[in-house]
C-alpha cells in the first residue's frame, strides 16, 4: 500500500531483520532474544536519530506518503454523525473537497477538507485533491450555514493545489479562491483549521483561514511546490529538493514565524505508521481548541482573526535618507 | 519627499520608461521603438503621449506605476504613503536577492512593487494602490501586503473609495508562506471597505495572475481590465504541463474573463479615467452626501 521513503530504508531493513530474528528465536532451537533486544534498541535510535533530523524535502515525501490518513480517515476516526453534504448550488460538486456537518465530543460542527486518493482509482476522482471552483464555492456555501446555524468551522488542509486545468480557469478559479479566503475571514463562528498533509499554496488557504491553524508535525505548507518553485526560480525541476530545503515550509519554521499556531507531534515515523495515535493527538487538539474559541464572541472571533492574520509579514520601517538617491 | 516626487514626475517619461527593457528589440536609434503586438515601427515620443498604446493596433504595454498615476489622479494631488516600508529577506535567500531588491529601487524610484497614497480624482478625493510590474515581476511579499492593508484601513478611517491598480506575477517566492498569508491579509481588509460601505475598485492589468488575482485583484465592487491583459490563477506553462495539450488562443485574457463573468468591463486606457471617474461618482454618491452633511 505505502510508498517507501528514502530517509525510511536502513529502519525498515533493521525491523525486516528483527522480524526474521523473530521468526527463527520462535521455532525454539536458538536463544535469539539478546540479539533482538539489542537490534531493537539499535532501530529505536536510529528512528530517533532519522526523525529528528528531517529535511523540508523529507518533509514533503512523508506529507505525501500514500498511507497518511486522509481527511475522510480523520472524519471517521474522530467524528460522529458525520454527514457529507454535496454541491456548491451554482455548477456542480467537487469531490476534492469533501463537506457536511458532524459532531466532535458531542460538538456541533461544519466539517470540509480536500481529499486525496489513497490509490490511483480514487486519486482519479479526487482530482488528487486539487479543487475546482465548486470545491471552494461549496466551502463558502457551509460556512455560511454555519454561521447562521451557531456552529463551529473544523478545516483538514491535504492538497497539492487548486486545479490548474482549462475548465478550472475558465470557471474562474482565481476568484473563487479570493471569495473564499475573504467570507472565512469574516464568519462569525470560531474556525479550527488542521494541515494534516500537503498545504499547497493559494489551493490550500483557500479553505485554511482559522483561528487556529494547526499543522500535524510533518506536514508541510508551501506558497508554491517545491518542483514549481525550482522550475520558476532556478528553470531546473530536479532542483525540488533543494527548493523544499529553502522555502520554509516545515511546522517549524512556520511556527517560528507565527504562520501556524500550533504543531501537533506525530508518532515517531510518521502519522502513517500509528493512525490511531494520530487520531487522539488530533482530535484532544481540535477540542481544546474550539472550547476555548467559544469563550470569545462572535465579533471578538472576527477582530481577534483580522489581527492575527495582520500581523503576518516581515518587512523593515526605514529612514527616508536611507532610500532616495 | 514631495519636491522629489514633483521632481520624479516632471522628469517622468524619462525615469518612468526605460525603453530598452519595456520595449525589446528596438531599433538603433535612440528616438524610436518597436510595437511588442505589430512591430510598427514608433516614435518613442509617440508612445509615451498615448501611455504606451501602440496606435496602430492599439496594444497596451505596460507602463509604470508613475504613468498610471499621472492618469488616474488630478495633477499634483499625490501624496504617497508607505514608502519607508521594505522588504526583508526572511528566509534567507541571500545576497543576489537582495542586490536585485536594490537595483528594482533604484530603476524603478519605487520602494516595492506596489505604490500607495492618497490622490484625487477630478476633484473627489480616493485611497490609490498602483502596482509596476518592473518591480519583481509586482509579486507580492509582506510590504505589498502591508501597503494593501494600511490603504484600505485608511479608506476606513477617512471614509475614502480606493482604487487599486494590480501587475503582478504572483506571491513574492522568496518570502515563502510569508506571502502566500498576503493573501489573507489584502483579502480580509477588502472585508474592511465592504462593510463600511466605500467603493473598492480594481483595475487588472496585464499581467494579474496567481496570489494576487486570487485575493484583492478580483475583489472589487467594480473589476476592471486593460484590453488583452493576461488574468488567471495558474500560469499557462502550468496548465499546458497538466493537460498536455496547447491553450486555445485568448485564453486567460481581459476579453475572456469578461465573456465567462467574471470582469466588469474591459476599458481602453484612453478611457480608463473617465470610467473609473463616473463609476466613483455614481458608488460614492451616498458619500458625498455624507461628507457634505459632516459639514453643515
Amino acid at each position: 500500500m505505502s510508498t517507501i521513503l528514502e530517509v525510511e530504508k536502513p529502519l525498515l531493513e533493521l525491523e525486516d531483520k528483527i522480524r526474521e530474528l523473530r521468526e527463527v528465536d520462535l521455532t525454539g532451537q536458538v536463544d535469539l532474544s539478546s540479539e533482538i533486544r539489542q537490534l531493537e534498541r539499535k532501530a529505536k535510535l536510529l528512528k530517533a536519530s532519522i526523525y529528528e533530523n528531517l529535511s523540508g524535502w523529507d518533509r514533503v515525501q512523508i506529507a505525501r506518503h500514500s498511507g497518511r490518513p486522509t481527511t475522510i480517515d480523520y472524519l471517521e476516526n474522530i467524528f460522529t454523525d458525520f454527514t457529507e453534504l454535496h454541491g456548491d448550488r451554482l455548477l456542480g460538486d467537487d469531490p476534492a473537497i469533501v463537506a457536511g456537518l458532524a459532531r466532535i465530543e458531542g460538538r456541533a460542527c461544519v466539517v470540509f477538507g480536500h481529499q486525496k486518493g489513497k490509490e490511483t482509482k480514487e486519486n482519479l476522482i479526487r482530482n488528487f485533491g486539487m479543487p475546482n471552483p465548486e470545491g471552494f464555492r461549496k466551502a463558502c456555501r457551509l460556512m455560511r450555514m454555519a454561521e447562521r446555524f451557531g456552529l463551529s468551522i473544523v478545516s483538514f488542509i491535504d492538497t497539492p493545489g487548486a486545479y490548474p486545468g482549462i475548465v478550472a480557469e475558465e470557471r474562474g478559479q482565481f476568484e473563487a479562491i479570493a471569495s473564499s479566503i475573504m467570507l472565512m475571514s469574516g464568519i462569525r463562528s470560531p474556525i479550527v483549521t488542521v494541515v494534516i498533509g500537503e498545504g499547497g499554496s493559494g489551493g490550500a488557504l483557500g479553505i485554511a483561514v482559522g483561528d487556529r491553524v494547526l499543522m500535524l508535525e510533518n506536514s508541510v505548507y508551501s506558497v508554491i511546490s517545491p518542483e514549481g518553485c525550482a522550475t520558476i526560480l532556478w528553470r531546473d525541476v530536479s532542483k525540488a529538493k533543494q527548493a523544499a530545503n529553502s522555502l520554509g515550509l516545515t511546522s517549524e519554521k512556520l511556527k517560528e514565524l507565527n504562520l501556524v499556531d500550533q504543531i501537533l507531534p506525530e508518532p515517531l515515523g510518521g502519522a502513517h505508521r500509528d493512525p490511531a495515535e494520530t487520531f487522539d493527538t488530533v482530535k484532544k487538539a481540535i477540542t481544546r481548541n474550539l472550547n476555548d474559541l467559544s469563550r470569545s464572541t462572535p465579533n471578538q472571533l472576527v477582530e481577534d482573526r483580522y489581527q492575527k492574520y495582520r500581523t503576518m509579514g516581515r518587512f523593515r520601517e526605514v529612514e527616508g535618507s536611507e532610500l532616495e538617491p | 519627499m514631495a519636491r522629489f516626487l514633483d521632481k520624479l514626475r516632471k522628469q517622468g517619461p524619462k525615469v518612468a520608461n526605460p525603453n530598452k527593457k519595456v520595449l525589446a528589440g528596438a531599433p538603433s536609434e535612440a528616438n524610436w521603438t518597436k510595437c511588442q503586438s505589430c512591430a510598427a515601427v514608433l516614435r518613442k515620443k509617440t508612445l509615451e503621449e498615448t501611455t504606451g498604446v501602440c496606435p496602430e493596433c492599439g496594444h497596451h504595454h505596460k507602463i509604470t506605476a508613475w504613468q498610471r498615476l499621472e492618469m488616474l489622479s488630478d495633477q499634483n494631488s499625490f501624496k504617497e504613503w508607505d514608502r519607508n516600508l521594505v522588504s526583508q529577506d526572511p528566509l534567507g535567500f541571500g545576497q543576489e536577492y537582495m542586490e536585485k531588491l536594490a537595483r528594482d529601487r533604484s530603476r524603478t524610484k519605487l520602494t516595492d512593487a506596489i505604490l500607495t497614497g492618497r490622490c484625487t480624482l477630478d476633484g473627489r478625493p480616493l485611497a490609490i494602490g498602483i502596482m509596476d510590474f518592473r518591480f519583481r515581476g509586482g509579486s507580492m511579499g509582506s510590504v505589498v501586503g502591508e501597503r494593501i492593508s494600511r490603504l484600505l484601513e485608511r479608506a476606513v478611517e477617512r471614509r475614502l473609495p480606493s482604487v487599486v491598480v494590480t501587475s503582478s506575477g504572483g506571491a513574492r517566492m522568496q518570502e515563502g508562506m510569508l506571502s502566500l498569508m498576503q493573501m489573507a491579509r489584502t483579502s480580509a481588509a477588502v472585508r474592511l471597505v465592504n462593510e463600511a460601505g466605500l467603493p473598492y475598485i480594481t483595475i487588472l492589468t496585464d499581467p494579474t495572475t496567481a496570489g494576487v488575482a486570487a485575493s484583492f485583484a478580483s475583489l472589487g465592487d467594480v473589476v476592471l481590465a486593460e484590453p488583452q491583459a493576461i488574468i488567471g490563477f495558474s500560469g499557462a506553462r502550468v496548465i499546458e504541463q497538466t493537460i498536455r495539450q496547447k491553450l486555445p488562443p485568448g485564453f486567460q485574457t481581459s476579453e475572456f474573463y469578461l465573456k465567462k463573468g467574471f470582469i466588469d468591463r474591459v476599458v481602453h486606457r484612453a478611457e480608463m479615467r473617465s470610467t473609473v471617474s463616473n463609476i466613483l461618482s455614481i458608488l460614492g454618491a451616498n458619500l458625498e452626501i455624507e461628507k457634505k452633511g459632516g459639514e453643515q
